[in-house]
């Protein structure tokens, strides 16, 4: 177990993690403007939608990407990583989120994380190829919709000294766009956590078909697959997951702020140019109002999530409670900013030409993705309520203490 | 607060006013003390925070950061750490609010030398209770639409007029009071005074009653009231300049001079504590799912503004320095005002009862709080105003006036 320690007053984000998040908006911002995105992601609805084939993603941009060394924002220096504090890596996420950057950036720092929370030199092989460029994904939740320990996709059985999987994983991030996949197993009741290239046999990926036109997703099948010892990262998943579960969440809330960010920007200033009943519609209160209560909502919810990511870049142990306030705030704030966005701009921002919809679709993604807002107050509840009592009216009757 | 940015200097105060706020703790009071400074109602009460304040003013937690010869103690940044121990630790609060976070100020910006050394020591160690002279019957939103006159008459101005909304107007000495000098120009026609209330001539103190059937405001009339020109603030016609001065300090942190009183996060505890108390349709309302997400919709929302603070002061993570200072107001107060409404929802039957019912919980705290609460929504620019400020300042849209 981690220590506490108490976070810094300034989150820790200071000149070097501004000038990593002002270079990705930079970047960003150049590469990736709104038309580009639209012409890259949103050319047409039908290859899509009615075909089922899976979003374009610019290869050459993450070539890029992968030369300025993101992949590796999370590795330790030693396995060739800059080993960046997570609230410089949400800095960054911002960004990725506000510019809806189609890639397996996301994925590929999530898995990176559960294998430097894993430790061990399985882990540590894994992470000098993330640093060099190799991308990956994580296959841990189940057709349940759940990424629990007790709710692992697959079942591992022991073959010598290595492990044979079986079973689907379910709603696999950029899973077609990942070179490896961390997998959990149950193991008898152990959870296991192992890597796998994605041309392993007995791995096959089925594309899901998604309304998000900035990734893609799918089942991954295990049909006999075989784990060789250096391939198995964890024996003790529960432990690794419960370690790296704040983060992940971290991960998500930035997407969505960042995101939910560039939907408020777009509609104030479509709320500054549409003029109706003489006068931009910015000026009336019913369109006003609104935009501020959105813009009260992100900063909430980025407030929140850097704490979260002060708090477990500190090793706290309220990384766990801080991580679900900020994904349920984030979850929150981009629903209601998604709504909004569209509905400000009337007919307009319900066009497929115009784009609102590849922000709104990311976003309501993400929200769902790892839990919404009410999951995670669920799941704040009871650690802070206490459970519901199971014998109704007996369990706290407050005349019987 | 994490000690890494902080100076020695700063460390040692902070360790100071700990200290001293454990082994100064005041005594219960004699009566039972409102919410806010806004509330006091009776002598008592009146006499118990005076003297709270006075021994917080002379152990150097009250005006730290003010100039000595005003009466400060002379510091730098000690004033945000002794709010913030005042607030950890759970002592009252500082009834002279108006004077300490508005007319403190105010005068220390636009005062002259003879009236800095005249009025700010009264603010600060308490001795001289303030009020508010901003609204009129004609004049709440549209502040500027000022009816109060004063009348040049040789070195004196005669005052004539009807304020209303005055908190703490029963126990004040001094008013921050803004006239008309002009009718030629609606806003560039204000002049701002310091006004002697109590015992003065011509003035007339007369309560009102809340909906709470309490009293606590009141309203002043001012009847041929003549005031010498050396409690004249500022320049003849830049009455509205120096009230914005005065409205900015109030909406925003009040750590000029101290704040003191309770913390979200306490409400917070007392509304789990009374939830898992609480027997509401046959079953404890800790055990209702709606009402446990909505309590931690509740904390989430208080440790947003917590944390929305502490990213105020980290420039590279505030897109516009107003951005966030300028939410405080609204958002302190609908939590507020959602935390007691939440408390009246979670006592059930038990939220009819007044607080001389002896089996009102929390002795009857959550409904009076609850209809307190819109004193705070409406007062110092109503919430529909501060989203025209937010709007307006910060998101750039059009004026609405």
């Amino acid at each position: 177990m981690t220590t506490t320690k108490s976070a810094p007053r300034d989150f820790g984000f200071g000149e070097d993690e501004a000038m990593l998040r002002d270079m990705a908006r930079k970047m960003l911002g150049e590469r990736l403007p709104m038309e580009r995105l639209r012409t890259l992601v949103a050319a047409a609805p039908e290859p899509v939608y009615d075909k089922g084939e899976r979003a374009p993603w610019d290869a050459q941009l993450w070539a890029e990407i992968v030369e300025l060394g993101w992949t590796g924002l999370a590795v330790s220096e030693a396995d060739g990583g800059s080993n960046i504090s997570l609230v410089g890596i949400a800095g960054i996420v911002e960004e990725v989120g506000r510019h809806a950057l189609p890639s397996p950036l996301i994925s590929t720092l999530m898995a990176s994380l559960m294998l430097r929370a894993a430790g061990g030199e399985a882990a540590s092989q894994l992470l000098k190829r993330i640093a060099g460029g190799a991308t990956a994904s994580l296959a841990i939740t189940n057709d349940r919709g759940s990424w629990e320990p007790e709710d692992a996709p697959l079942i591992a059985i022991e073959e010598a000294d290595a492990l044979v999987l079986n079973g689907t994983a379910r709603f696999v991030q950029d899973a077609f766009k990942a070179d490896i996949f961390i997998a959990s197993a149950r193991l008898g009741d152990a959870l296991v956590l192992c890597a796998m290239e994605k041309g392993a046999d007995g791995l096959s990926l089925q594309a899901d078909h998604i309304h998000d036109l900035t990734r893609d997703q799918a089942s991954v099948h295990f049909n006999g697959v075989r784990v060789a010892a250096g391939f198995i990262v964890s024996r003790d998943g529960t432990a690794v997951l419960q370690a790296v579960w704040p983060s992940l969440l971290a991960l998500v809330s930035a997407d969505l702020c960042g995101a939910s960010e560039r939907l408020l920007q777009i509609t104030v200033a479509y709320a500054n140019e549409r003029v109706q009943f003489d006068r931009p519609i910015g000026f009336f209160q019913a369109v006003k109002h609104p935009l501020v209560d959105a813009m009260v909502k992100i900063d909430r919810a980025r407030s929140l999530l850097y704490h979260a990511a002060a708090e477990i870049d500190a090793g706290s142990a309220n990384a766990e409670l801080a991580a679900r306030m900020a994904k349920s705030a984030a979850s929150d704030a981009a629903a209601f900013v998604s709504d909004r966005a569209i509905q400000l701009h009337g007919g307009i921002g319900f066009t497929w030409e115009y784009g609102l919809h590849i922000f709104f679709k990311r976003n309501l993604h993400n929200q769902a993705l790892f839990g919404d807002g009410v999951h995670h107050r669920k799941k704040l509840a009871d650690l802070l309520i206490g459970p519901v009592s199971t014998s109704p009216n007996l369990a706290r009757d407050p005349a019987a203490t | 607060m994490s000690s890494t940015d902080r100076s020695p200097e700063h460390r040692e105060f902070g360790e100071y006013a700990r200290r001293w706020l454990e082994e100064n703790a005041p005594p219960p009071p004699p009566e039972r003390l409102p919410i806010t400074p806004i509330e006091v109602m009776t002598v008592g009460q009146r006499d118990y925070l005076q003297a709270w304040q006075r021994k917080c003013y002379d152990a150097g937690l009250v005006g730290a950061d003010y100039p000595k010869d005003y009466g400060g103690h002379g510091n730098t940044g000690f004033q945000r750490i002794a709010n913030h121990e005042m607030n950890r630790a759970g002592v009252p609060f500082l009834i002279n609010i108006v004077g300490l976070s508005m007319a403190a100020p105010t005068i220390l910006q636009h005062g002259t030398e003879e009236q800095k050394r005249k009025f700010i020591p009264g603010c600060l160690s308490g001795e001289e209770i303030w009020c508010q002279g901003f609204s009129e019957p004609g004049a709440g939103s549209d502040l500027a639409n000022q009816r109060t006159s004063a009348v040049q008459d040789g070195e004196d101005w005669i005052v004539n007029g009807h304020k209303v909304w005055t908190s703490l107007g029963h126990f004040a000495h001094w008013m921050i009071l803004v006239t008309r000098t002009s009718k030629d120009d609606k806003y560039n026609g204000l002049t701002y005074f310091l006004c002697p209330i109590k015992g003065y001539s011509g003035v007339t103190v007369r309560p009102l009653l809340k909906i709470t059937g309490e009293t606590g405001f009141n309203e002043v009339f001012f009847e041929n009231v003549r005031i010498p020109d050396a409690y004249r603030l500022d320049a003849i016609g830049k009455g509205w300049a120096v009230a914005m001065t005065t409205l900015l300090a109030e909406r925003g942190a009040s750590e000029s001079a101290g704040s003191g009183g309770g913390d979200r996060e306490d409400s917070i505890k007392d509304l789990i504590d009374l939830a898992r108390n609480s027997w509401r349709n046959g079953i404890l309302a800790a055990d209702d799912p709606l009402t446990r997400d909505a309590i931690m919709e509740r904390l989430i929302v208080a440790e947003g503004i917590r944390q929305n603070a502490r990213r105020a002061r980290v420039a590279a993570l505030c897109d516009h320095p107003m951005r966030l200072p300028l939410q405080q107001k609204l958002t302190i107060t609908e939590s507020d005002q959602a935390i007691a409404r939440l408390g009246v929802d979670v006592s059930g039957a038990h939220s009819t009862l007044y607080k001389l019912d002896p089996r009102a919980p929390q002795a009857g705290h959550w409904p009076l709080a609850y209809l307190n609460s819109y004193g705070n929504t409406i007062a110092a620019g109503t919430n529909e105003i501060q989203r025209n400020i937010l709007g307006e300042r910060v998101l750039g849209l059009p004026k609405t006036k």
